[in-house]
């Protein structure tokens, strides 16, 4: 059919179905990837950052399922029997030493589970004391961030999105507590806290936790929420300006909608982020804490109360220092190296 | 310097002022949030005993009162009370007394940090990838994931025969000054090294080797002195790290300075030490983070702060 180039005919040609070659030439080479799934992509090909990755699953594992199966408790003094003197024989014990009852139960061909690590001054078993001080400290690290994380994005996407005033008032506030020396403050806060709460808690859910820990806890949402409250106010003053927060905005949707809906999922690279990297920080003072004997209340342990109890014999057990400052400088630093992973496979801003 | 510089070192100024008034201010009231008193907990005390003590200290009067006369004498006379623990002992003298010590620890180990820091991030930055890059990359990755407690006793374990474990003298800094200097020190290194490879990579650099300047006069001539400008900003940081370092470590290798009253403070609950440690201590950080942030400001104008 012969057709006026000028005409508004439609050429019929175009509308055949396709066929079996052209088809094949539509299929999709390869599944489209997501911004997350490219940059779990970018974080595996980055070998420390996976061994990391690795290293820290392990040992929050371990300090989870480790005092399920094992024999003996964290405050459990072997030596010490219901009616009887306490055998001092299971006092500070090398590794793979046995106290005297026990060595008369493998003589008489009994088992006995190995004290991997011996015990301490007081007969416990080292080992199940140093699994559980891991897991104290990642639970502090990981409640920790997880309160700063909260604070600061509510307060950060707030100041933010409201913009004027509110933003200013915020922001001076953020500013002061910012250049406050942080250490100092937690250490004053915390010794305070730690004596005031020993009444208020006493009877409730609350003291088993400690008076200390929940100190350690106010600290913290009291003062390090600020920087997070800064980066996410950054990122959503960026963000408000887009055309699809107009879009929301002029169909009607009010501030806590845009913000849960349209604003926080676009930060969320920002977010998580900056939490992996706040829950070594957390440790880290944590572990402080406890060496000044602000931490976790006796006889509950963390890997610092347990760094500070083994200074006493130092000289005769150096193991007993060595093994928590091992664990936690291994946790700090493997998070430390993970966390920056995260921001190199994360962070849209250095994707060059 | 031209005004906008001068208002933001004014706001600076005026935001640093704040921030001790904040701390004298938290400091204050958590201290009358604890329950009891300072004078209970000791031996049993009669109720005139007890007013007639609180009358002494002022503790009769209401808080409000309280708290402006405490503003007052820590502002003009430098007055922080007596401490409850060390009787007949005002806390500024315990603090001179401390302070002599602390200071002299805390200068050397900074000076050593700042020295040591520079010359290996220069070194790891023109040795870039070769294997002194890699070790010096590793040695500061560790020194920064260790808590200063467990360097410092790790350091006491290994040189105890050797090195004296007690701060008293002069040979027992060594180790102290040491432990206090390894992170800032790696801190610094990893800041020199980045900036400096930024420099390097700079037009003005290139343009010098063209020239046929030697390298050794571009790396001293040129590319240092641009390279160090980040590093000032970590002075405040730095010293905000020695000095909460030196609480521990203090203790540690038992150096009779102020970290070691304030550790003994709050274990022995001593409130006006606490306090008076904390302020001076609290003040010195936040007016070194101050001279930080305007040497930093005036010794590069390009950089936009607000």
């Amino acid at each position: 059919m012969k057709k006026n180039p000028f005409s508004l005919q439609v050429n019929m040609d175009d509308f055949l179905p396709a066929t079996a070659e052209e088809k094949e030439y539509m299929v999709k080479m390869r599944p489209s990837t997501t911004f997350f799934k490219d940059g779990v992509k970018r974080l595996l090909k980055n070998k420390i950052a996976t061994l990391s990755m690795i290293i820290i699953i392990l040992i929050t594992l371990a300090s989870i399922l480790i005092p399920m199966f094992w024999p003996y408790n964290y405050d459990a003094m072997l030596g010490v029997r219901l009616g009887k003197p306490v055998d001092s024989s299971y006092n500070n014990l090398a590794p793979f030493q046995y106290g005297e009852t026990e060595q008369a139960r493998i003589e008489a061909g009994e088992k006995v589970f190995p004290h991997i690590f011996g015990t301490d001054a007081q007969g416990r078993d080292y080992f199940i004391r140093v699994v559980y001080g891991t897991r104290i400290s990642l639970a502090v690290g990981f409640f920790a961030s997880l309160i700063v994380l909260v604070i600061g994005m509510t307060v950060g996407s707030l100041a933010g999105y409201l913009g004027g005033k509110v933003d200013l008032v915020i922001m001076r506030i953020v500013d002061i507590i910012y250049s406050l020396p942080d250490m100092l403050m937690v250490i004053l806060l915390a010794s305070v806290t730690k004596v005031a709460l020993g009444e208020a808690i006493k009877g409730t859910v609350l003291e088993k936790l400690g008076g200390n820990m929940i100190s350690l806890f106010i600290v913290f949402a009291l003062l390090y929420w600020v920087s997070m409250a800064r980066q996410i106010r950054g990122q959503i003053l960026a963000l408000k300006e887009q055309e699809y927060v107009l879009a929301a905005k002029s169909t009607g949707a009010k501030a806590g909608w845009v913000i849960k809906k349209h604003l926080l999922p676009n930060c969320i690279s920002v977010v998580v982020i900056s939490t992996a990297l706040q829950i070594p920080s957390a440790i880290f003072t944590e572990s402080y804490l406890s060496f000044l004997g602000l931490g976790v209340n006796a006889p509950m342990p963390s890997l610092g109360s347990l760094a500070s109890e083994a200074l006493n014999g130092v000289q005769s057990y150096p193991y007993r220092l060595l093994i928590p400052a091992v664990t936690i400088s291994l946790i700090v630093l493997s998070l430390n190296l993970f966390g920056d992973g995260l921001r190199d496979a994360f962070d849209p801003k250095l994707k060059n | 310097m031209n005004t906008k510089t001068l208002f933001y070192i004014l706001k600076r100024i005026g935001l640093a002022i704040l921030t001790v008034w904040v701390v004298i201010t938290v400091t204050f009231f958590a201290m009358r949030a604890v329950p009891g008193g300072p004078f209970l907990g000791e031996k049993a005390i009669t109720p005139a005993a007890q007013a007639a003590l609180e009358a002494k200290y002022g503790l009769d009067k209401p808080l409000m009162t309280q708290y402006f006369t405490y503003l007052k004498d820590v502002f003009t006379e430098f007055d922080f009370g007596p401490s409850l623990k060390q009787r007949g002992r005002d806390v500024i003298d315990i603090i001179k007394d401390g302070m002599a010590v602390s200071a002299k620890l805390g200068v050397i180990a900074a000076s050593i940090a700042l020295v040591s820091g520079v010359v290996l991030g220069a070194v790891a930055a023109l040795r870039r990838n070769k294997i002194i890059d890699k070790i010096i990359m590793v040695m500061t990755t560790a020194f920064i994931s260790m808590p200063s407690f467990i360097m410092g006793t790790l350091l006491l374990l290994a040189f105890a025969s050797v090195l004296p474990a007690h701060g008293e003298t002069s040979q027992g800094l060594i180790l102290p000054v040491i432990t206090l200097s390894l992170s800032p020190m790696a801190n610094i290194t990893r800041l020199t090294r980045s900036s400096m490879l930024d420099v390097l990579g700079q037009d003005y650099i290139r343009t010098a080797r063209a020239k046929g300047v030697s390298q050794v006069k571009i790396i001293f001539g040129h590319a240092l002195k641009n390279s160090l400008i980040p590093v000032i900003t970590y002075f405040g940081p730095m010293l905000a790290y020695i000095v909460t370092g030196s609480l521990v470590v203090e203790q540690i290798f038992a150096v009779p300075g102020i970290g070691r009253y304030f550790v003994s403070s709050i274990t022995g609950r001593d409130y006006p030490l606490i306090m008076g440690t904390t302020i001076i201590l609290a003040s010195l950080i936040v007016v070194m983070n101050l001279i930080s942030d305007i040497l930093y400001k005036i010794v590069d104008p390009r950089i936009n702060l607000e």
